[in-house]
Order: structure tokens, then C-alpha cells, then sequence
């Protein structure tokens, strides 16, 4: 049953591809977002707070379609890209790509944003104290501190990115080989007669991939926890 | 010599002190809740006034009027919390190394070796400060502060969260401090600690200093 063909794994490779950049691109704004959000008061706070949010609310279709709006060959912000960075999105797996990272920064912040919230802000007063400028704080004890959550935000990111699948299928299509990832793969078998076997392979891929992710965050989260009581 | 002439409101509490201190110890007196915390607070950067001045050997830290706040990391005064706040990912020699690195002062194996020896710290050295006990955690604190060679030391309550028999074991190493020569600000509601060490008090009642000079103020 496990005899992959061709296109499959195609289908997984590009997937863990796309997941992987989409966490590593979305990791440095979600750090920087969730210190906004555990550190700052600044106007706007709760709008901004909610639209990190949104695309965890929001039909996925519309996301999708949000994005296919913006960064399309005709958007806004799509045909600035591509005509001055020649940056295309519309149809390509990069694309694939930036629909996963938006769709799974709200899972990546969060776990972020309460590891930072749970360092003790005394420790930051007194690496003050001792002559470090706040970035070096930020640097030497925040960012150490909360480094479990951000390994854990960046695991369940990461599961929610290759499981993207309806923003993804709305912005970029189901392209074999550009932007089909395993999700859509998926999709395209169990609508082909025949296609079950195809399907089911995938199926217990991605259980297997989700499960890994899931096990991963938790044993993150417990690293965490003996991080911060020093042992 | 350090001068402060501040105010603050904190809530329902309003703090307004003035002093000046020449002496090696200044002993900082009152009750919990007379607002020792929040000037020394001042004195570091961590909190700023709303009104007044506070300098140190002639440099202005703060001065409301023409807008000058220096921010703690650029005032070199070390802190002695009440609660050690030694940092948790690191161990001790790196917590003992960190003010050196942050001010970018060259290594001082010479420094480091007496301050070690004198809060004996040595054994300590690779030990993750979850695996102190209280004392050992204050006397690092210490050497911590000690080592980013400031020009001030803040010492608030470093007793406090000590038993009877933990504090009678760091008191000498206090009073061996005191007689390296860095000025000290001392923070305590025990008068016994301050006749020990400080070398002029000044009292702090409800926000208000009440008394200032000697040590037989205590009494």
C-alpha cells in the first residue's frame, strides 16, 4: 500500500516545503507581533490583536479569496511585487506558501505571545540594571526564556500549514506539481473514481505528519515549563 | 555623593523625599509600605519621578524640569533585589558574567576571583540557580551586581526573604562589602541590620523622610 507513486510524492514534498517556508518566513513577525502584543499598549491594540486572529474565523474561501484580491497578478500589493521585485504569488507554490503562513500565524503567535507574557518581567529589570539596552534584554533573557513557546508556536504552525487547504486551493489552484499540495491531492483523488487507495495513503501521511507536529508542541511546552524553574 | 530631591504619586500613595548622602552606607529606614522600594526604584532608572533631581557624583540622572531620565542600563548602579532575580536559563557563571558582557568591560579574572572568594561563590559556579538555596541565590546576586563594577550598589531588603538563620549567615559578607568601598544604598525596616552597616540613615515614613544623619537616629 505504501508504494508512493510519483505524483504523490510530489504532492508531500512540495507540501513540507511550503509548511517549512511558511514557518520560517511568518517565525520573525510572529515574534515581533506577539512582543507587541504581551509588551505594548499602543492604540489600535484590540484591532490589531483581531486581525491576527481572523484568518482562524473567517471561512478559509475568504481568506483565499482576500488574498487572490491582493496579491493576484492584477492586486494591489500582486502587481507591485511583480512588476518591481518580480515577485509573482498568483498560480506559483510561493503563493501556496503565503496563503499557509497567513492561515497559520494565528496558531504560531499565540503560544508565543504567552511565553513572553510569562517571563517575569523582573528578570528584564534587572538585566537592566546590570547594563543591558533594551534590545540586549530582549536578546539574552525574553528570547531565551520564551524559546520553547516560539519552538512550539513555530510546531503548530507548522501542522496547521500543511494541512492548509481551502484559503491555498482559492488563492493558488490545484496545479499537479506547483502548488497541489497533499491536501489538495487529496481533494483531486477522492473525486477521481479509482482514487480511494491513492487517498487513503495520503490520508494516514498527514495523520502521521499532524500527529508528530502535535507530540513535538507538547514536548516543547513541558521544556518550557523546566526552563522557567531553572532545573 | 548622591542627591535626590523627588516626588511621586503611586496610586493613593504619594512619595516626596529629599536627602543627600555623603556617607560609604546609607541606610534607608521605615516600615513596609513607607515607599523604600519606589525611591530606590528612582535611584536605578526602573521608575521615574514626577517631579525633582536625582544625581550622582555630579552627573544629573534625572531632572523632570529639563527632561532628563538616564535609563538604567546606562546609569552603572548595581541591585540587589529582595528576591534574587538571578536568571533562570543561565548558570551561575554566566549570571555572575552578565554586567561585564552588557557593559563591555574587558574579563578581570583578578576582580573575579576576590569577589568570588570573598561571597564564596567558587563551588557554585556551574550550578543552574533553580539548584541554590536562598542564601546561596542573594550571595550570587551579589557578586553579580558587584562585577558589573558600578559606582553605586542599591541593596533592597537582600535579607528580607531570608530566614533568622540564612540572614546571620550573609551579614558578614554585607559587612565585608561595605568595607571594599563601593558607596551603598541599604534598604531595611530592621534597625538591628542598619546600626551594622549603614553609616548615616535616613528614616522614611508615609512617603516623607522624618529624620536624617547618623546612625543614632535609630534610636
Amino acid at each position: 500500500m505504501f508504494d508512493l507513486t510519483q505524483a504523490e510524492w510530489t504532492a508531500i514534498l512540495l507540501s513540507l516545503r511550503v509548511a517549512v517556508i511558511a514557518t520560517l518566513v511568518a517565525t520573525p513577525f510572529g515574534i515581533a507581533l506577539a512582543w507587541l502584543l504581551a509588551r505594548r499598549d499602543f492604540w489600535g491594540k484590540s484591532v490589531v490583536d483581531a486581525l491576527v486572529h481572523l484568518p482562524l474565523v473567517l471561512p478559509p474561501v475568504v481568506t483565499g479569496y482576500l488574498l487572490l484580491l491582493t496579491f493576484g497578478r492584477r492586486g494591489l500589493v500582486g502587481a507591485w511585487l511583480a512588476d518591481h521585485l518580480g515577485i509573482v504569488f498568483a498560480f506559483r507554490w510561493t503563493g501556496a506558501a503565503l496563503a499557509c503562513g497567513v492561515m497559520s500565524f494565528p496558531l504560531l503567535v499565540r503560544p508565543i505571545r504567552l511565553s513572553i507574557e510569562a517571563v517575569d518581567r523582573r528578570l528584564e529589570q534587572a538585566a537592566s540594571t546590570l547594563g543591558a539596552a533594551p534590545w540586549r534584554v530582549f536578546a539574552t533573557v525574553t528570547l531565551p526564556l520564551a524559546l520553547p513557546g516560539i519552538l512550539a508556536g513555530m510546531v503548530l504552525g507548522f501542522a496547521k500549514a500543511i494541512g492548509e487547504f481551502g484559503a491555498t486551493i482559492t488563492f493558488v489552484s490545484n496545479i499537479p506539481g506547483e502548488t497541489q499540495t497533499i491536501s489538495s491531492a487529496i481533494y483531486a483523488l477522492i473525486s477521481t473514481p479509482s482514487g480511494d487507495a491513492a487517498a487513503m495513503r495520503l490520508v494516514l501521511i498527514s495523520i502521521a505528519i499532524a500527529f508528530a507536529a502535535l507530540i513535538g508542541a507538547e514536548w516543547f511546552a513541558r521544556r518550557a515549563t523546566a526552563r522557567l524553574h531553572g532545573n | 555623593m548622591l542627591r535626590v530631591d523627588v516626588q511621586k504619586q503611586l496610586g493613593e500613595f504619594s512619595l516626596q523625599a529629599a536627602f543627600q548622602s555623603e556617607g560609604r552606607v546609607t541606610g534607608l529606614f521605615g516600615a513596609s509600605g513607607a515607599g523604600k522600594t519606589s525611591l530606590v526604584n528612582m535611584i536605578a532608572g526602573l521608575l521615574t519621578p514626577d517631579r525633582g533631581t536625582i544625581a550622582l557624583d555630579g552627573e544629573v540622572l534625572d531632572d523632570t524640569a529639563a527632561r532628563i531620565h538616564v535609563p538604567p542600563h546606562r546609569r552603572r548602579i548595581g541591585y540587589v533585589f529582595q528576591d534574587a532575580r538571578l536568571f533562570p536559563h543561565l548558570d551561575v557563571r554566566h549570571n555572575l558574567d552578565y554586567g561585564r558582557r552588557m557593559n563591555a568591560l574587558a574579563a578581570d579574572p583578578a576582580q573575579h576571583k576576590r569577589v568570588t572568594d570573598l561571597l564564596d561563590i567558587g563551588p557554585l559556579l556551574d550550578r543552574r540557580p533553580g539548584k541554590l538555596s536562598g542564601g546561596e541565590r542573594q550571595r550570587v546576586a551579589l557578586g553579580r551586581a558587584l562585577l558589573s563594577k558600578p559606582r553605586l550598589l542599591l541593596m533592597d531588603e537582600p535579607l528580607g526573604s531570608l530566614d533568622e538563620g540564612r540572614k546571620v549567615e550573609i551579614l558578614p559578607y554585607l559587612i565585608r562589602l561595605r568595607d571594599e568601598g563601593i558607596p551603598m544604598v541599604y534598604v531595611s525596616h530592621d534597625a538591628a541590620e542598619l546600626r551594622q552597616l549603614a553609616t548615616q540613615i535616613v528614616m522614611l515614613k508615609d512617603g516623607r523622610v522624618t529624620s536624617f544623619g547618623g546612625v543614632k537616629v535609630l534610636s
